[in-house]
């Protein structure tokens, strides 16, 4: 695994997070975790269904409240969620200048949209977008805020295979570009190794493992880890 | 648009659909779109006619049904001596006075009602009590307040069209998916901004549903109100002409009636075409 752009080479911190503490009612989801994500690395939070992957995403995004514990972060993040949840009643354009000042917000969004490829559908509707074009245009939303943070919510999980391997290049190439900090929640234990520099595995609401993509160099040995870690045997798997 | 251009791999059903059926005709019969409209004109065409022909032979009285071409004179008259146009000049300003202050009530209420459920506690089971009164069961009632004046008129269009609009306003304001606030709500929008770009556009398509069902109440309101007690007002010509026998005259007035009603209901669709454009049920295809 080579990455063409050396890590925490950018001053900063994307999110710092301390003794964080998420729970529901009386069920603590998860408990002391600490985390720090510099600017410009990507970092990739695998785990079973359940594991509080989604709730820690959540609660950076500042969706949810949490209970205790501090995240640190110097400006606002933006989400990709699984679902693109774009407005159907409004052009692709104005979805992704939703939220910027309206001076020069329909040439920002015009250049986001370019990015990801769609620069001629400007004043199209969502509808008559393919899921893979409609992920792009929120990947679009989301980087037209310039954040320090990109939180990516299972993006690709809906997508056809082949899409998916398309949208794994356009995001390395954007994230390259922009240099947010990235956290990906995935269960894709082959995507968080084709895109992340670090990769975090989330077990009963803490962090269980982590590994360097760079310093792990074999991808299969990496694999047969990741999936002995997640509990899948590596026999059967590999 | 160039839409159709760029759909090359995106296309969706419907509009696959949608498509096709401009080119083959509904249905895939042989007839296209424009012979079917003609067949549906052929009855009602047939219907005037044998009517004009019953009346001409004198099988019909003229005081039972006069000739569609004597109300059709008659229509020429009135518009020419200048009194139809003023009745029908009155009648359509208590509507629109009517449906504005109903309207905006409705709107108001269901407004409120669909964001707060401190709201929805304290108005709704009135609100609701009270739409269970059929609302031209109030008319005795309102004469009584109101006299049989403007009031009168004004008021029951507005309950009429009220309830319409109140429904379907907090209906379509709680049918917006949740899921759609919340990346305006990670960026930190404001909620008026949340309310105006994403709730109200959301619920739209549900009020202008109440719209057209409102204006058709705010209709059948009016023609009630109207038949009592009335100085002026296409209802004040029909009851005047009763006075006299004048059947074409009252003829005339259930026409206009129908044909304003048509009138407003395609006026609603118009709405829905231009402001859901967006909307695959809606949108003109583009």
């Amino acid at each position: 695994m080579t990455r063409p752009h050396p890590v925490h080479q950018d001053s900063g911190d994307a999110v710092t997070v301390t003794d964080l503490r998420r729970a529901y009612g009386n069920r603590t989801v998860i408990d002391a975790l600490t985390l720090r994500i510099a600017r410009g690395e990507f970092v990739a939070l695998l785990g079973e269904s359940g594991c509080g992957k989604t709730t820690l995403l959540r609660a950076l995004a500042g969706l949810d409240p949490i209970q205790g514990g501090r995240i640190d972060a110097p400006g606002r993040p933006a989400v990709v969620f699984q679902e693109h949840r774009l407005l159907p009643w409004d052009t692709l354009w104005s979805n992704v200048a939703l939220g910027l000042p309206p001076q020069g917000a329909r040439e920002r969004a015009a250049a986001a949209l370019a990015e990801v490829g769609l620069g001629d559908r400007l004043d199209d509707w969502p509808r008559n977008l393919s899921g893979g074009q409609a992920q792009r245009v929120a990947l679009a939303r989301a980087l037209v805020q310039e954040p320090e943070l990109l939180l990516l919510d299972e993006p690709f999980a809906a997508l056809d295979a082949l899409t998916r391997i398309r949208m794994h290049g356009l995001v390395k190439e954007l994230v390259a570009r922009h240099r947010p900090g990235v956290l990906l929640v995935t269960h894709d234990v082959d995507e968080a190794i084709a895109l992340a520099d670090r990769i975090l595995v989330m077990r009963s609401g803490v962090i269980a493992a982590e590994h360097h993509t760079e310093q792990a160099g074999d991808a299969l040995g990496l694999r047969r880890l990741l999936l002995a870690e997640l509990g899948v045997r590596a026999g059967f798997a590999a | 648009m160039s839409a159709i251009e760029h759909t090359s791999i995106t296309v969706t059903p419907p509009q696959q659909r949608q498509r096709s059926n401009d080119r083959r005709g509904a249905g895939g019969t042989a007839i296209g779109p424009r012979g079917l409209i003609a067949i549906s004109w052929i009855a009602p065409v047939l219907l005037v006619l044998v009517w004009e022909a019953l009346a001409r032979n004198g099988w019909l009285s003229p005081q039972i049904l006069p000739a569609p071409s004597k109300v059709v004179a008659t229509a020429v008259k009135l518009t020419l001596s200048g009194s139809l146009p003023h009745d029908l000049g009155v009648s359509l300003l208590r509507a629109a006075v009517g449906f504005a202050l109903g309207g905006g009530i409705g709107f108001a209420l269901g407004t409120l009602v669909g964001f707060s459920r401190l709201a929805e506690a304290a108005i709704d089971r009135s609100v609701q009590m009270i739409r269970a009164i059929p609302f031209l069961a109030l008319l005795p009632l309102v004469i009584v307040w109101f006299g049989v004046g403007e009031g009168q008129k004004i008021f029951l269009v507005s309950l009429g069209v009220a309830f319409p609009i109140y429904i379907n306003t907090t209906l379509g304001i709680r049918q917006v998916d949740p899921k759609l606030l919340e990346p305006g709500r990670v960026q930190g929008l404001s909620t008026a901004l949340l309310i105006r770009r994403v709730i109200l556009p959301g619920a739209l398509p549900s009020i202008l549903t109440g719209v057209r069902y409102a204006l058709a109440t705010a209709w059948l309101a009016l023609v009630v109100a109207e038949t009592i007690g009335a100085q002026a007002g296409l209802g004040f010509l029909a009851m005047d002409a009763r006075e006299f026998l004048r059947t074409d005259v009252i003829v005339l007035t259930i026409v206009i009636y129908a044909l304003i009603g048509v009138g407003a209901d395609s006026l609603a669709r118009a709405l829905e075409r231009r402001l859901l454009a967006w909307h695959p049920n809606y949108g003109a295809a583009r």
